[in-house]
């Protein structure tokens, strides 16, 4: 039996600090993807939201906020949060509803509005709070970034010219994206010109929070062939595994990294397992990609994810960005959309406007950054607290 | 330094040894993982579901993972000087514990002294200084300092 189900239309609101109330931008995605699927808002069956932490109560049941939004119309909700994934969940919790039967068509959504400047914690002491630690003692979002990008230097022999290149290549994909946020073009100086944040990443190494939408309508393979769009693409895996323990790899917002001195336990990278379950789901190798988009939350976390998703040997990922294999009209477009460099994360969005990307890539709509005859694409993106996903859309 | 007391930035997480302070962590008894911070109350190892543990000094010495330095002035809980000064920061692998710690490096070394592998040490040094005590914390120190010279 068929684990697939279609993707019948995407929408975006385009990424920005337009300082609007988050609903605005997730109605507007909904709209445009349910016209772009040619499905009725009143025959949506299922409402399925990626939460925002960050907006107060309508964002914390997401779900409903938008179905009320676009008019109560009976539908059943659903609000995911998972932190970077939650757009993913929110996608596997509508694929659940698909395949099992109760329904047939729903809308996946998500959308944040964010505020300006750092994220600070909740004030007074707390030592428990491994978040509040690790600011009070100097540990910011960059510094973990810039660990992995100074490792990746001295371990592989990465140059501050090849995270640059990643840059001016994600700047030169997001020029043609009406829904980037910045369309702006960079040289290599450019980004050697921008401060430096934690070395080595300076300030256009590492992305910016933005304000942004996205929305997909996803329904079973049977409904989309009856509305007479049997060649939709299709999700054909979603994973949204949890780390393995012991997490080989320090990351936010802890101090330190699981142990693995207990005698049956291994090192095991979460990055690198995420896409694993991807695969397998799908009954497809890396060989058969042809496209990425990854969470490029800094410019060399980008290198990273390839070798995570097994798109080239580890330590080899800066040699495919030297030879342009990942710049559209290459051998592997890397984030044709532009990336987080050119869209800043609007968190419970951003894992949809990588499905929606996707989709406008293999319908062979995605003007002025195509990348010719795309038949698979896989997404990839982490958080916080374990939470990440990889993606899987085929044509 | 002023003569105002030296106390822990936070209590009861490293040694207030002068000369050779450790981190206190903890291990569980039945499966031999270890914790940092202290963890008393339930493995997380899979296999394993202990509810015993030891407290136990980490070891003091490790190997470089990366580093990086802060460029910026984070925001608060953090207290910094003024001027704002960029402080470097060390990821530190110990073999005994298989586990990678976060720190501040002493002053004066900056990221260009340092290179994945070096050997480092746990020293106690001011993390900020407020109207009642100096806040000590640990930080990480080359053990080969001036190498090359």
């Amino acid at each position: 039996m068929s684990q697939e189900i279609a993707i019948l239309g995407v929408g975006m609101h385009p990424w920005g600090k337009w300082g609007h109330n988050f609903v605005e931008y997730g109605v507007k995605a909904a709209r445009d993807a349910l016209k772009d699927s040619g499905v009725s808002w009143k025959d949506i069956q299922y409402v399925s939201g990626a939460a925002t932490m960050r907006c107060g109560y309508p964002g914390y049941v997401a779900g409903a906020t938008f179905a009320q939004a676009l008019g109560w119309q009976g539908a059943e909700v659903n609000t995911s949060y998972a932190a970077c994934a939650s757009g993913s969940q929110a996608l596997a919790a509508a694929r659940s509803k698909i395949l099992s039967g109760a329904c047939d068509v729903a809308l996946v959504v998500g959308a944040d509005t964010t505020p300006k400047g750092f994220l600070a914690p909740a004030k007074g002491y707390r030592p428990d709070d491994p978040d509040w630690v690790r600011f009070y003692l100097g540990i910011t979002n960059p510094t973990y970034f810039a660990l992995y990008a100074r490792r990746r230097m001295d371990v592989y022999g990465d140059t501050l010219d090849d995270f640059a290149a990643v840059k001016v290549k994600n700047a030169q994909h997001g020029s043609n994206n009406p829904n980037a946020r910045y369309k702006k073009l960079f040289s290599k100086e450019d980004v050697a010109a921008s401060a430096m944040v934690a070395d080595p990443l300076r300030l256009m190494d590492v992305c910016a929070t933005s304000d942004g939408g996205a929305a997909i309508i996803v329904s079973s393979v049977e409904y989309a062939k009856k509305i007479g769009k049997a060649d939709a693409p299709r999700v054909a895996a979603i994973s949204t595994v949890t780390p393995t323990f012991a997490n080989a790899v320090v990351e936010m917002p802890d101090i330190a990294t699981d142990s693995a001195a207990a005698a049956d336990v291994n090192e095991q990278s979460f990055r690198s397992l995420l896409p694993v379950k991807a695969y397998e789901e799908a009954g497809i190798s890396p060989s058969d990609i042809d496209l990425a988009e990854v969470y490029d939350l800094s410019t060399a976390l980008e290198l990273d994810w390839i070798e995570d998703l097994q798109l080239c040997p580890r330590g080899e990922a800066a040699q495919l960005v030297r030879n342009g294999d990942t710049t559209v009209g290459g051998r592997l477009p890397v984030n044709p959309s532009g990336g987080l460099a050119c869209f800043g994360e609007a968190v419970p969005a951003q894992a949809l406007a990588q499905i929606c990307e996707l989709t406008w890539q293999l319908r062979g709509t995605a003007q002025g950054r195509q990348v010719e005859g795309a038949k698979v694409g896989i997404t990839a993106n982490q958080g916080l607290f374990g939470h990440g996903s990889s993606v899987i859309v085929k044509r | 330094m002023s003569d105002k007391k030296q106390v822990p930035a936070i209590d009861g997480w490293f040694t207030m040894d002068t000369d050779k302070p450790q981190l206190i962590g903890s291990q569980c008894s039945a499966c031999g993982t270890y914790y940092f911070p202290k963890q008393s109350r339930y493995c997380k190892n899979p296999s394993c579901d202990s509810e015993s543990f030891e407290e136990v000094p980490l070891s003091r010495t490790g190997k470089v993972w990366s580093y990086t330095n802060a460029c910026y002035k984070p925001p608060e809980p953090f207290v910094a000087a003024d001027p704002f000064e960029p402080y470097t920061v060390a990821a530190v692998q110990l073999e005994k514990e298989q586990m990678i710690v976060l720190g501040q490096v002493v002053e004066g070394v900056t990221p260009d002294d340092l290179t994945v592998g070096d050997e480092m040490e746990l020293v106690l040094d001011q993390l900020f200084e407020d109207e009642d005590d100096i806040k000590m914390t640990w930080k990480w120190k080359p053990i080969q300092q001036g190498r090359g010279e």
